[in-house]
């Protein structure tokens, strides 16, 4: 029981994991806490739906244009919302963001309607494998493995890439890597297009399990921003390890305690973690300047 | 013209007696005017109101102590559930739930104000964003407040008078409404108001000159929430049935849009959100009946979307004048005001 709460944990906690990856990349970025995540991996998602379904697309096809798609819909967001904002506040910037939220939740919402449907997926959602005594369905060995590879190649591009090193020089002082020659601005876009396709990654692997609808990203981007935060927001490992852990504890409280009130372990691991230790588990604490 | 001489100069309601005379012509014109529109009408006015109080709440949160909150609609479902539970199971008069429901939220707004003493800005936000979905989720699972199935709301009696009609719930509404805007102008005049203004300013400075942060922090959000929770239980009476959808995620953005709209740290602007977000939400949910952009909607809606899902038009209206708000005029649609009475004062120069 336990390690089948555990294991079941680590799958789901891996879809939060890029999610909340697809977050503090943005936010260490260009401190913009990112509200529309979850949406456009969830518009994207259903693009990849309308490719597989209407257009008949192979699915490897699929989620290709997919992504491409993603990836221009995260350079629109930094080119035409945040770019042309005149020197905006935190909350300004919140606000954008969520603006942008509701926007994309009504093209989808108009466009797909309120029904719920099923993303064809090739992987089976009912076979399982075992492990001993631990069953896991095929598709979630997929998932997690699909998540830990794309965490794996994003480490390499944050270390050996020529991009990679521009982007991390850009989250540390944007200053400074103006006068070492970097185009901060089109980092910024490019790094909106990294997260952005990060996001919908994890949004077709959440809809390989779950019912595709307007609403399917509204939980788990509640639980990557819980991960987030108890990795420190600007740990890109911080909140893997995060993300996972509040998969971990939700499915263990879904098992143990209450399978009603398990969406409120997001809200209650935030509010600890936040009490506790600010900073989350692996990021540095920092000290406000007045 | 604008300058004070003394302090009870600042802290009078009017500045002049043009405003007197408008005001009360205002408010002759708010008591005739059910007699004059119909029952869509009185039903669209209430929203107006009952977000107008949500507005200002939100707005002395955010506008005036510099706190963000996503979980408004948390408090707006702890004031409706709280009151209709207490007028419907514990039979309490209305005049004795209403404000019973308000301290409730205004209680569990105490109760977030205490983590937020600790945090600021985005990460404030991801928590009563937290809170507001929590509270949805546990309202939803809970079968004493009906669950995921609703409540529905006995019709309202007060002091042995039945209100059963949009109409004539409309005068309690409007009557909550005024007390509860001459109240939130009042508070940000007073000690209390200028204590949240300076935490907004800069908290550090505010502690050095003798605020004490963890009173008016979490006072900020009692008050914020109290304002909510009022709001929630009128919204329970108009609706005459709740369920745990009506106060999703989307709400509390909305919430916000409409403080940020308005205008962050004005009452008059907090109104005027409240009435521009809540006609465009009432408006576009029903755009087909529109006048010449109606048939429109409705071809492009056939040829490239989903005509069912036509009403996700105010969605995307909502938050296409939130990010115009902010990128173009951060003040709002008050700060829009002051500049054009400024342009007009001087006229043609």
């Amino acid at each position: 029981m336990l390690s089948q709460l555990i294991v079941g944990g680590l799958a789901i906690g891996a879809c939060y994991a890029l999610i909340a990856l697809a977050m503090v990349i943005i936010y260490k970025t260009s401190e913009v806490l990112n509200f529309a995540q979850g949406e456009m991996a969830m518009l994207s998602t259903f693009v990849a739906f309308n490719l597989l379904t209407e257009q008949g697309a192979p699915f490897g096809w699929a989620v290709a244009a997919t992504l491409v798609f993603a990836m221009a819909l995260g350079i629109a967001v930094e080119f035409l919302f945040l770019r042309p904002a005149k020197d905006p506040t935190v909350l300004g910037l919140i606000v954008i963001t969520l603006g942008f939220e509701m926007i994309l939740y009504g093209l989808a919402g108009w466009k797909w309607g309120p029904d719920q449907r099923a993303l064809p997926f090739p992987i089976s959602n009912i076979e399982v494998y075992h492990f001993g005594e631990v069953a896991v369905s095929k598709i979630s060995v997929w998932i997690f493995s699909i998540a830990l590879g794309i965490m794996g190649l994003l480490f390499l591009f944050f270390k050996y890439t020529k991009l990679g090193v521009a982007m991390k020089a850009t989250q540390q002082n944007q200053m400074a890597a103006r006068i070492m020659g970097i185009r901060t601005k089109r980092i910024l876009s490019f790094t909106w297009a990294l997260s952005s396709l990060i996001g919908t990654i994890a949004g077709i692997l959440i809809a390989s399990t779950y019912p595709l609808d307007v609403n399917m990203m509204m939980d788990p981007m509640m639980k990557a921003f819980a991960g987030a935060v108890m990795g420190g927001m600007t740990s890109l490992p911080g909140a893997v390890l995060g993300a996972e852990m509040v998969g971990i504890i939700e499915n263990l409280f879904g098992g143990y305690v209450s399978l009603e009130f398990k969406s409120v372990v997001a809200f209650a691991i935030i509010v600890l973690v936040l009490c506790v230790r600010p900073s989350g588990l692996l990021a540095r604490h920092y000290v406000k300047k007045v | 013209m604008d300058m004070k001489r003394d302090y009870y100069e600042d802290i009078r309601l009017f500045d002049s007696k043009v405003q007197v005379f408008w005001t009360i012509l205002f408010l002759l014109a708010l008591g005739l005017f059910p007699m004059l529109g119909g029952h869509y009408y009185a039903y669209l006015f209430n929203l107006m109101a009952i977000h107008a109080i949500v507005a200002l709440g939100l707005n002395i949160l955010i506008g005036y102590t510099g706190q963000i909150s996503l979980g408004h609609a948390g408090f707006f479902a702890i004031g409706a559930y709280g009151c209709a539970m207490l007028y419907k199971v514990y039979g309490l008069p209305f005049l004795v739930a209403l404000p019973a429901g308000g301290f409730l939220s205004a209680g569990f707004g105490f109760l977030v104000g205490l983590p937020a003493l600790r945090l600021e800005g985005p990460y404030l936000t991801i928590a009563t964003m937290g809170f507001g979905m929590a509270v949805t989720q546990f309202v939803g699972h809970w079968s004493f407040l009906g669950g995921r199935m609703g409540l529905d709301i006995p019709k309202l009696k007060l002091l042995g008078l039945e209100l059963g009609s949009d109409t004539q719930i409309y005068y309690l509404i409007m009557a909550v409404t005024v007390i509860m805007t001459v109240g939130a102008r009042n508070l940000v005049n007073t000690r209390v108001g200028r204590a949240l203004i300076a935490i907004r300013d800069s908290d550090i400075a505010a502690q050095t000159m003798g605020v004490n942060l963890t009173y008016y922090k979490t006072l900020a959000f009692a008050i914020s929430a109290f304002y909510t929770g009022i709001a929630g239980g009128l919204m329970a009476f108009v609706l005459g049935f709740i369920s745990p959808e009506n106060f999703n995620l989307m709400l509390s953005i909305v919430f916000l849009g409409m403080v940020v709209v308005g205008g962050l740290g004005s009452i008059p602007g907090s109104i005027a959100g409240a009435i521009l977000l809540t006609y465009l939400q009432i408006r576009l949910s029903s755009v087909q009946d529109m006048w010449l952009v109606g048939p429109w909607i409705v071809d492009i809606s056939e040829r490239w979307f989903n005509v069912g899902g036509m009403a996700n038009l105010q969605n995307i209206i909502i938050g296409l004048i939130m990010v115009l708000i902010v990128m173009f005029e951060p003040l709002g649609l008050y700060g829009f005001w002051i500049r054009t009475k400024r342009y007009w004062r001087t006229w043609p120069f």
